[in-house]
C-alpha cells in the first residue's frame, strides 16, 4: 500500500511542488495550509510521514510538531521540517520539539525524495 | 505538469501575497506596534523568499532576504518599525512585482541595491549571501573502495523523534558490503526495559566506494542525538589483514604496553584480554568481526584478480557420480515413502533431512556437469572459415551467449547436429558475394549462433542472413519425390516439415558439403534423442533461423506421476500446464470428437488408456493433464494424478529401443517401474 505523507505549508506553490514530486514517486499526499488545518486533517487519518514548514499563520510548525507528538499515533512518525537557511537555532528548536529531520529551503525535488526515502525506508 | 506550471503557481501566489503585504504595511503605518501585523508581514516576506528561491526567482529571494531579516528583528523586539522602513518595504513590493513579470531584472538593479542596502544597514547585518541550492561537497576519494569503521550509539530517546535506526543501518548496507555488529550490553533486565527506548548500539564495518562525507550524510538527522564515529581503516590494508591487537590498539581500547604484555602469554589473545579485564568481551568480538570482514574483502579481491582455480577430472568419474546420485534419489524416494507409511515421527524427520540433502547433492552434481557452450561454438569458427573459402563465399560467424551452461552429455551430442546446420547455412543459405551485392546486401554474410536459457531449457539459434528457404522449390521437390500429393496445399510450417523428411535435399547438385539429403532428418532424430525440439523460421531473401530447444540436463527431470489401469507413467513436468477433472459421462460428445472445453477454449485430448491399449474399466472420473507446446494445448486423459516425482531417467535397454512414445523408465519409491511417456512424440504423431 502506498504510504501517506502529510504536507503542511502556507505557500501553495511549495505544497504543489511537494505533492507533484512525491505523488510521482508513488506516495499519497495529504495537504494542509497551516498547523491548525494539519491537526484537523490528521484526525482519524493514518500518516506515515509529515513534512511541515515552520513559519505559518494560525499555528506554526514547531507547535504543530509538539501537538502531533502528543498524539499516540504520531509518536514515532517521522516529521521533517522545512527551514530557510541553516538556522541552527530553529533546527534545534524543531528537534527538541520532536522533529526527525529537516530540509533546507530552497531545495530540489530530488532532495525531497531522498529524504522521504531515508525516513520511510 | 512542468516546473513552468510550478512557476506560474508561484507567480499567482506571490502576487496575492504582495497585495496582502501592501495592506499589512499600510495598516502597520497606523499601528506600528501591532505584533500580529508584524508577524503577518514577516511571514509574507518569508514565503516569498523561500518559494522564490525554489522556483528560480533568485533575484527576488536575495532582495527579500535582507528585508525579512529586518522584520525578524522587529518581531523579536530588537528593532522598531520606522517610516523609511515602511517606505522601502512598499518600494520592494513594487520591484518584486516587476521581477515576477520580467525575470531579467537583476537583484543588483539600482533600486534593488538601494533597498537591500537600507535594510542591511537597518538590521546592521552584513550583506549575507543566500546559500546555494546544494553546495557541492568535497568529492575526494569517491569511486575507490575504502573500508570504514563506524560506531553508532543512538541516544536512549532516539525513537521519540521518529527516527528508526534500522533504516539508517539499511542505508549503510546499501552503500557497499557491510558487517554490522549489534551491542546489547546496555540492554537492562527485562523488568526494567522501557520499550520506547533504544538500548542498542552498533559497530559497522563498511567497505564502500563512497567517501566519509557520504556516510556522515546518512546520520545527518541524528548527529546530535547519537555518538557517531567514522574512521577509515584502509591504511596498510592491501598487504595483510590486521591482527586483533592492532585493531584494539587503534581503537584506543588498549595501550601498546598492555598489548605486548599479553602477547607474551600463550593463550588466545582475546580470551586473555577479557580475563584481565582490559577490554570487554564485546570489544573483542567486534574486533574479531572487523578482522573477518577485512579478510573477506581481501579474499574477494584476490579471487577477482586470480583466474578461477579448477581441477581436471575424467568425465567417466563424473558420469558415475551422477549415476550414484540417481540411485540415491531413488532410494531416498523409497525411504520417504516408508517413513510416511510408518508414520513414525523420528523416522520422518530423518527422511526429510535426507531428502533435503539429496536434492542439494543432486543440484550440485548436476551443476558440476554443466559446461559453457562457448567452447563448442568456438569449434565452428574454423569450420566456417574453411568452408567459406572452399565455396568462394565471405562469411563471418558471430556467437552470443557463450557463457550459457548446458549439461555435458547434451553438449557432446549437440556437436554433430550443429555442424550439419551450419554447413547447410553456408552451403544453401549464404549467397556468393556477387549475388549478395546484386540483392543489395553486404558482400560478407553472417551466421549467428546464439545460446540462451529459457525456463529449464536452453535455446540455441542458428541464424543466417542468406537467401532464405524457397518454399516453392521445396514443395515442387517434395511433389516430384512423391512425398506429398500433386495437388497438396501446405502451410509454411508444413513445408518446413518436409525438409526433415528422409531422403530430401533441395540442392541441385551434390557437393562435398551438403546435398545428399541425409542431413536434416538425422539432425532432427539427434535433437529428439536429447528430448529437444527443432524449429525453422525463414523469410525469403532475408535469411533463415533454426531454433533448437534442449533440456538443461538428461539424467534427472521433474516429472508428473500419473496412473492408468494401475500402471504408473511419468509426464515431463516442464511442459505440463494444468490438471483438470474429466467426467466421462458429462463429456460424451455425440460426434465422437475428442475435444473438451476448458475455460472457453477448445482443447483436443488423447485418451492414453486406449492409446496404449491398456485393458480394464475406465474410472468414472478421470484426470486430464493439459500440456502446452508451441502455444498449443493438448490434453492427455489418465486415470489419476499422483503428484510430482524426481525422475531419474533409465533407458529401457536394447530390447525395447524401438518402442515409440516411451522415452525411458524410472524406479519409484516402492520399487515399481514407471514408464516415461514421450509426450512430444505423441503430440507430433497426432499432428
Amino acid at each position: 500500500m502506498s504510504k501517506t505523507i502529510l504536507s503542511v505549508d502556507d505557500s501553495a506553490s511549495i505544497r504543489q511542488m511537494v505533492k507533484f514530486t512525491l505523488v510521482k514517486e508513488g506516495y499519497n499526499v495529504v495537504e494542509a495550509c497551516d498547523g491548525k488545518d494539519a491537526l484537523a486533517k490528521t484526525a482519524g487519518v493514518k500518516c506515515d510521514m509529515v513534512i511541515t514548514d515552520l513559519n505559518m499563520p494560525n499555528m506554526d510548525g514547531i507547535s504543530l510538531i509538539k501537538e502531533l507528538r502528543q498524539k499516540p499515533e504520531f509518536r514515532f512518525v517521522p516529521i521533517i521540517m522545512l527551514t530557510t537557511e541553516s538556522q541552527d537555532s530553529k533546527k534545534q528548536e524543531g528537534k527538541s520539539a520532536g522533529a526527525t529531520g529537516w530540509i533546507v529551503k530552497p531545495f530540489k525535488p530530488e532532495q525531497l525524495v531522498s529524504v522521504a526515502k531515508k525516513v520511510l525506508g | 505538469m512542468s516546473l513552468d506550471s510550478n512557476q506560474q503557481v508561484f507567480i499567482n501566489e506571490a502576487t496575492e501575497l504582495l497585495q496582502e503585504l501592501e495592506e499589512s504595511l499600510l495598516e502597520l503605518e497606523n499601528t506600528p506596534d501591532s505584533s500580529d501585523l508584524i508577524a503577518r508581514v514577516f511571514r509574507a516576506m518569508h514565503t516569498i523568499k523561500g518559494s522564490g528561491a525554489m522556483f528560480g526567482f533568485d533575484n527576488i529571494a536575495s532582495l527579500v532576504h535582507s528585508i525579512e531579516t529586518a522584520y525578524d528583528m522587529v518581531r523579536n523586539n530588537i528593532m522598531d518599525v520606522t517610516k523609511p522602513m515602511l517606505d522601502y518595504s512598499l518600494k520592494a513590493c513594487d520591484i518584486i512585482r516587476e521581477m515576477l513579470a520580467d525575470p531579467d531584472i537583476k537583484a543588483d538593479s539600482p533600486l534593488a541595491v538601494e533597498i537591500t542596502d537600507y535594510f542591511s544597514r537597518a538590521a546592521n547585518i552584513q550583506n549575507q549571501k543566500l546559500p546555494d541550492v546544494q553546495p557541492e561537497r568535497d568529492s575526494t576519494a569517491r569511486g575507490e573502495l575504502h573500508t570504514f569503521r563506524i560506531t553508532f550509539k543512538p541516544s536512549l530517546n532516539i525513537f521519540m523523534n521518529g527516527t528508526n535506526p534500522a533504516l539508517l543501518l539499511k542505508e549503510l548496507r546499501e552503500m557497499g558490503s557491510a558487517t554490522i555488529i549489534t551491542h546489547v550490553s546496555d540492554v537492562p533486565p527485562i523488568d526494567d526495559i522501557e520499550p520506547e527506548k533504544c538500548y542498542l548500539s552498533w559497530d559497522i564495518i563498511l567497505t564502500t566506494d563512497k567517501n566519509e562525507n557520504d556516510i556522515r550524510d546518512v546520520f545527518i538527522f541524528v548527529e546530535d542525538d547519537a555518538v557517531i564515529d567514522i574512521k577509515a581503516v584502509d591504511e596498510a590494508f592491501d598487504d595483510r589483514e590486521k591482527k586483533l591487537g592492532e585493531i584494539l590498539l587503534e581503537r584506543g581500547c588498549l595501550t601498546e604496553s598492555q598489548l605486548s604484555e599479553v602477547l607474551n602469554e600463550k593463550k588466545r589473545l582475546g580470551e586473555i584480554m577479557v580475563e584481565k579485564g582490559l577490554v570487554s568481551a564485546e570489544a573483542v568480538d567486534t574486533a574479531l568481526m572487523e578482522q573477518a570482514h577485512v579478510k573477506s574483502v581481501q579474499e574477494k579481491k584476490a579471487h577477482a584478480s586470480e583466474t578461477a582455480s579448477s581441477i581436471r577430472v575424467p568425465s567417466e568419474r563424473l558420469d558415475s557420480l551422477v549415476d550414484l546420485v540417481g540411485e540415491l534419489v531413488t532410494v531416498q524416494a523409497r525411504l520417504s515413502q516408508i517413513a510416511a507409511q510408518r508414520n513414525d515421527a523420528d523416522m520422518l524427520k530423518v527422511a526429510e533431512e535426507v531428502e533435503r540433502l539429496v536434492w542439494e547433492l543432486r543440484d550440485n552434481t548436476m551443476s558440476i556437469r554443466m559446461l559453457e557452450i562457448g567452447s563448442t561454438f568456438n569449434r565452428f569458427k574454423r569450420l566456417v572459415r574453411d568452408l567459406s573459402i572452399e565455396l568462394g563465399k565471405e562469411i563471418e560467424l558471430v556467437t552470443f551467449g557463450d557463457e550459457t551452461e548446458i549439461d555435458k552429455t547434451v553438449i557432446e551430442k549437440l556437436g554433430d547436429p550443429l555442424v550439419h546446420l551450419i554447413r547447410n547455412s553456408i552451403d544453401h543459405g549464404i549467397e556468393k558475394p556477387e549475388e549478395r551485392i546484386a540483392a543489395g546486401k553486404p558482400a560478407k554474410g553472417h551466421i549467428t549462433l546464439q545460446a540462451s536459457h529459457s525456463g529449464d531449457s536452453v535455446l540455441i539459434e542458428i541464424t543466417d542472413d542468406g537467401r532464405g528457404i524457397n518454399r516453392k522449390a521445396v514443395l515442387e521437390k517434395a511433389k516430384s519425390k512423391g512425398l506429398v500429393a500433386e495437388n497438396a496445399e501446405l502451410s509454411d510450417r508444413e513445408i518446413y516439415e518436409l525438409l526433415f523428411a528422409s531422403g530430401f535435399s533441395t540442392a541441385a547438385t551434390v557437393s562435398s558439403v551438403s546435398g545428399r539429403g541425409v542431413g536434416m532428418d538425422v539432425v532432427r532424430r539427434n535433437i529428439e534423442a536429447l528430448r529437444g525440439t527443432i524449429e525453422i523460421n525463414s523469410s525469403e531473401g532475408v535469411g533463415t533461423t533454426i531454433v533448437l530447444k534442449l533440456p538443461l540436463t538428461l539424467a534427472i527431470i521433474d516429472g508428473l506421476l500419473v496412473t492408468i489401469g494401475g500402471q504408473f507413467f511419468i509426464l515431463p513436468l516442464s511442459i505440463v500446464n494444468e490438471c483438470i477433472e474429466f467426467n466421462r459421462s458429462e463429456n460424451k460428445s455425440g460426434s465422437g470428437r475428442k475435444i473438451i472445453m476448458v475455460r472457453n477454449e477448445l482443447v483436443p485430448y488423447v485418451p492414453l488408456r486406449s492409446f496404449f491399449n491398456i485393458k480394464g474399466e475406465e474410472p468414472d472420473i478421470q484426470q486430464i493433464v493439459i500440456i502446452s507446446v508451441d502455444g498449443r494445448r493438448v490434453g492427455f486423459v489418465v486415470d489419476s494424478v499422483v503428484g510430482d516425482h524426481q525422475t531419474v531417467i533409465k533407458s529401457l535397454g536394447k530390447a525395447f529401443k524401438d518402442i515409440d512414445c516411451i522415452s525411458g523408465a524410472s524406479v519409484l519409491g516402492d520399487g515399481s517401474v514407471a514408464l516415461i511417456i514421450d509426450i512430444m512424440k505423441i503430440y507430433n504423431d497426432i499432428g
